[in-house]
């Protein structure tokens, strides 16, 4: 059993990790611990839980800013939010369940480290582009912070940036800023039917080049269209190509009749109006199609929007994979069956091999611990990448105690 | 005035040795000693800075950049790269004792990719050369800082450069998809592409707005987006910067999020009026731009709710355009307004900082005091959207002492800024200009972990020296760790 340190203000983080930077022991470092499984598996005897260190400190819905302590509940976030009718405008993915833990769980700190994104990435970016400021500990033990609560600065480096995605392995996130939006006022989703992949690529990049500012572009083939939790989707009884569009109502109204014009040359279309459309979106953003595919490694692939039907369609050709399109074709989720050589991989050398001719990286998502221990999960990096990522990891964590291992072995 | 590092006496005297050396990488017209030729290269859009560079450099391949980075790695020389020279925080100003390595001939689009909504271009191609290369399909560059005719898309990465559509659109890391970076050793590295998110740590968004510090950047991909179906304007008018505040605030607080939202405050409106002759109104404390884009339908419902919000908060001028023509005269003043400044004053000097839009009134009512204290005038554009207060300070640097009281002038304001939520720099960078400010907005441990980050980059401390950091610590000084070894007793850390 490990021991867990639990502290309640920034002064206690800066003390464990400098007790464990002089001891050189190794800290896990976890918000709410809903994410435990995303990454290669961290064996550590300390860990550090973020969930008292607790609350928004700061919300001023017209300066479009939020600050709160990283181990807030995103429950809690949202609530605040929604009160106010503003949100998170990249949409975080809800990955708990993926590893076990209940919906909505999860901290805001773990949602910036994973540097998360829903479907609107196409439009708004990723919780990277949201971040506007940070106090956090370095793997020194030392307290420092970054940023600010404005969207305009470059006063020094953008270590919100490097941090977002750094799965706490360069510091651990105390306080956060970021940026807020106004809830569009209505959301509204075009359907196409029966595409193929390479069909649906063409319809969603049409869709993306015309003017309508489409804020999310997801093509569902057949299998997976048929388990989504909306009826209007499943009983469609083909593969389902979806387009959103949100905004002020008459807006809305105008750019849905005319995407579906645009595409109707495509295939047959059919509209999803709010909260059926909601609904989709969120079985997409969270991968709920993908949830309960049992003896699969779940991998995520993220490659230029174009290539996405191709690689899709390499991967198919060798495996029995389950898959779906997000980002226009940018994002695969991809359910690849544990069998044959995938037994001992998890399909890292097909999924990645599949990647050459296009660029992008895959992340290898769930997959039983071994298997994360033994494969990389993060895409390997070439030589140059790779020194960079270390000598930039040394710099905040010299001893290498935060979350070691956990992106890159040895690292 | 602000103090650059000594130059180091060795390094100047083995000039000619170095310039032979560099010529052996960079053939023909590449390498510049002459002083005449030098002195193009002095200054950047910060001029009260002048330092010829000990040699001046334009490579025109990576390899090149690569081969005299390693050079000048090998042989202890500082670099200072430079792209179109339109920096004004002195970003590019070059050193004594240092090389300045011009990025001026990486100036091609290499590929305009619709599929995937991109363009790869070098490092010198200009920000509106972006729009340009794409327009002619109805695509633009969204970040458009007002320089965009001249600037280069590299010096918008190492400033994170924004424009008035940054609310909407992003700034400049919210727009970049991959660079090709090149390191101080001379390693090449490649991070990103034209998928989404790059992978590992974010370099792309470290890169941005670095400011030259960290690497030489040979390439970028940068997001392109479809233009808007229309766009229109609304000019308003205030009596007091308090309302046209209030405006901003409940537009936002309706959900509205403009195109563009950006104030002018008397003496600026004055001075664009004179010079280009808007049709703005001269009676108004105040005045806003307001723009809406998208699908008409939508445009013009925005036009009306904001034109309602606007009469609620005071506005006694509303003006909405109802032509392009129309728009783009109300744009006319608002984008000649340093120029316009620049009429009625010898000199000014322009400041960048960030404040949370709240705090407006109480900054432009410190402002206007400050004004009278130092005997300078001065007239306020502010990019209300995001918060970013470009003061314009006028002076005349033929009177004794005015620079000097304009610069103190500045950095008070810059403080009040920090004193206020906001930050010393929004677009403009750190630079020279605002280096010794750095300690108001940052205590010495936010600093010393920046500079750790530095180390990983470039440990001898040779791009671009005596810019952002107040002073350059050793790295193996900063990279010592101070602990006393010690049991876990901690009576107070809660655990399980």
């Amino acid at each position: 059993m490990s021991t867990t340190f639990r502290p309640e203000t920034i002064e206690q983080v800066a003390e464990a990790v400098s007790w464990a930077a002089a001891e050189e022991t190794p800290l896990e470092v976890i918000g709410h611990g809903s994410m435990r499984g995303f990454g290669r598996p961290v064996q550590t005897g300390y860990e550090i839980d973020l969930s008292a260190l607790s609350g928004i400190t700061l919300y001023e819905p017209d300066e479009l800013v939020l600050s709160a302590r990283a181990g807030t509940p995103m429950a809690e976030i949202r609530a605040a939010l929604a009160e106010k009718n503003q949100h998170l405008a990249f949409e975080p993915a809800d990955l708990g369940p993926l590893y076990g833990a209940a919906a909505g769980a999860g901290s805001i700190g773990g949602v910036l480290a994973c540097n998360l994104a829903g479907p609107r990435r196409i439009k708004a970016g990723a919780a990277r582009d949201h971040f506007l400021g940070l106090h956090a500990v370095s793997g020194r033990g030392e307290a420092y912070k970054s940023g600010g609560r404005v969207v305009k600065n470059v006063t020094g480096y953008d270590l919100c940036k490097l941090l977002a995605g750094s799965h706490g392995t360069l510091s651990v996130l105390a306080e956060v800023t970021v940026k807020v939006l106004p809830v569009p006022e209505k959301t509204r989703t075009v359907l196409l039917h029966g595409l193929d992949d390479a069909g649906a690529g063409t319809a969603m990049q049409r869709a993306m080049n015309s003017a309508h500012e489409v804020s999310g572009a997801a093509h569902l083939p057949a299998s997976v269209a048929a388990v989504i939790g909306v009826p209007r989707v499943a009983e469609v009884g083909a593969a389902v190509t979806a387009v959103r569009v949100e905004g002020p109502g008459v807006s809305v109204d105008y750019r849905c009749a005319t995407l579906r014009r645009e595409l109707a040359d495509l295939g047959e279309t059919s509209e999803l109006h709010s909260d059926n459309s909601r609904l989709l979106w969120e079985e997409v953003r969270d991968v709920r199609p993908l949830l309960s595919a049992p003896d699969t490694a779940l991998w995520r692939l993220s490659v230029p929007p174009s290539a996405g039907p191709a690689v899709a369609a390499r991967i198919a050709a060798e495996s029995k994979a389950l898959y779906y399109f997000d980002w226009s074709g940018g994002l695969i989720w991809l359910a690849l069956p544990l069998v044959g050589s995938a037994a001992a991989d998890a399909g890292a050398a097909l999924v990645r091999g599949a990647l050459t001719a296009s660029g992008g990286h895959a992340t290898l998502i769930r997959a039983p611990a071994e298997l994360r221990a033994a494969v990389p999960v993060f895409q390997p990096q070439d030589e140059p990448s790779a020194a960079l990522t270390a000598r930039v990891k040394d710099s905040f964590d010299p001893n290498r105690v935060l979350n070691p291992g956990r992106m890159y072995a040895g690292l | 005035m602000l103090r650059m590092p000594e130059p180091d006496q060795a390094v100047v005297s083995r000039r000619e040795a170095i310039a032979e050396a560099l010529r052996a990488i960079v053939p023909g017209e590449g390498v510049i000693v002459d002083e005449a030729a030098l002195r193009a290269y002095e200054s950047d859009g910060l001029t009260a800075y002048r330092q010829p560079p000990l040699i001046a450099v334009l490579p025109q391949t990576t390899e090149q950049v690569s081969e005299v980075l390693r050079y000048c790695h090998e042989n202890h020389i500082k670099v200072v790269p430079r792209g179109a020279g339109t920096s004004l925080s002195g970003g590019a100003l070059p050193l004594a004792d240092g090389i300045l390595l011009g990025l001026g001939k990486f100036n091609r689009i290499l590929d305009v990719d619709f599929a995937n909504r991109c363009v790869v271009a070098q490092p010198g191609v200009t920000n509106l050369g972006i729009t340009d290369a794409v327009a002619r399909a109805g695509f633009y560059y969204a970040p458009d800082p007002s320089s965009q005719i001249a600037c280069s898309v590299g010096g918008n990465v190492a400033e994170n450069s924004g424009g008035v559509h940054c609310l909407k659109y992003g700034l400049t890391t919210n727009n970049v998809l991959g660079l090709e970076i090149v390191l101080i050793d001379g390693t090449i590295l490649r991070v990103g592409g034209k998928h989404l998110d790059a992978g590992g740590y974010d370099i792309l968004g470290l890169m941005t707005g670095s400011e030259g510090l960290l690497g030489v950047v040979t390439e970028v991909t940068l997001r392109i987006l479809k233009s808007p179906e229309t766009a229109r304007a609304l000019l308003l008018g205030f009596p007091s910067s308090e309302q046209a505040g209030d405006c901003v605030a409940a537009v936002i607080g309706a959900g509205i999020i403009a195109g563009g939202m950006e104030m002018m405050d008397r003496p600026a409106i004055h001075a664009a009026e004179d010079f280009v002759h808007a049709g703005y109104p001269l009676d108004v404390e105040a005045l806003l731009i307001v723009e809406l884009d998208g699908p008409k339908a939508e445009v013009d419902h925005l036009i009306e709710q904001v034109s309602a919000i606007a009469k609620a908060s005071g506005a006694v001028t509303s003006r909405a355009s109802t032509s392009e023509e129309e728009r783009l005269t109300f744009w006319a003043g608002r984008k000649a307004a340093f120029p316009a400044v620049g009429r009625i004053s010898p000199d000014y000097y322009c400041m960048d900082g960030t404040i949370p839009r709240g705090k407006l009134p109480i900054v432009l009512g410190r402002i206007r005091e400050m004004s009278e204290t130092y005997g300078l005038r001065v007239a306020n554009v502010f990019h209300a959207g995001d918060g970013n207060l470009h003061p314009l300070i006028l002076y005349d640097a033929n009177e004794p002492d005015e620079l000097d009281r304009a610069e103190r002038f500045g950095a008070e304001i810059l403080k009040l800024c920090v004193e206020v939520g906001g930050v010393l720099t929004g677009e403009h960078g750190v630079g020279v200009e605002k280096r010794d400010l750095m300690g108001t907005m940052f205590s010495e441990a936010d600093l010393n972990q920046q500079q750790r980050v530095k180390c990983a980059f470039d440990p001898d401390a040779l791009l671009n020296p005596g810019k952002v950091f107040p002073e350059l610590h050793r790295c193996a000084e900063l990279g010592r760790i101070h602990v006393h070894r010690g049991q876990l007793p901690f009576p107070d850390l809660p655990r399980f």
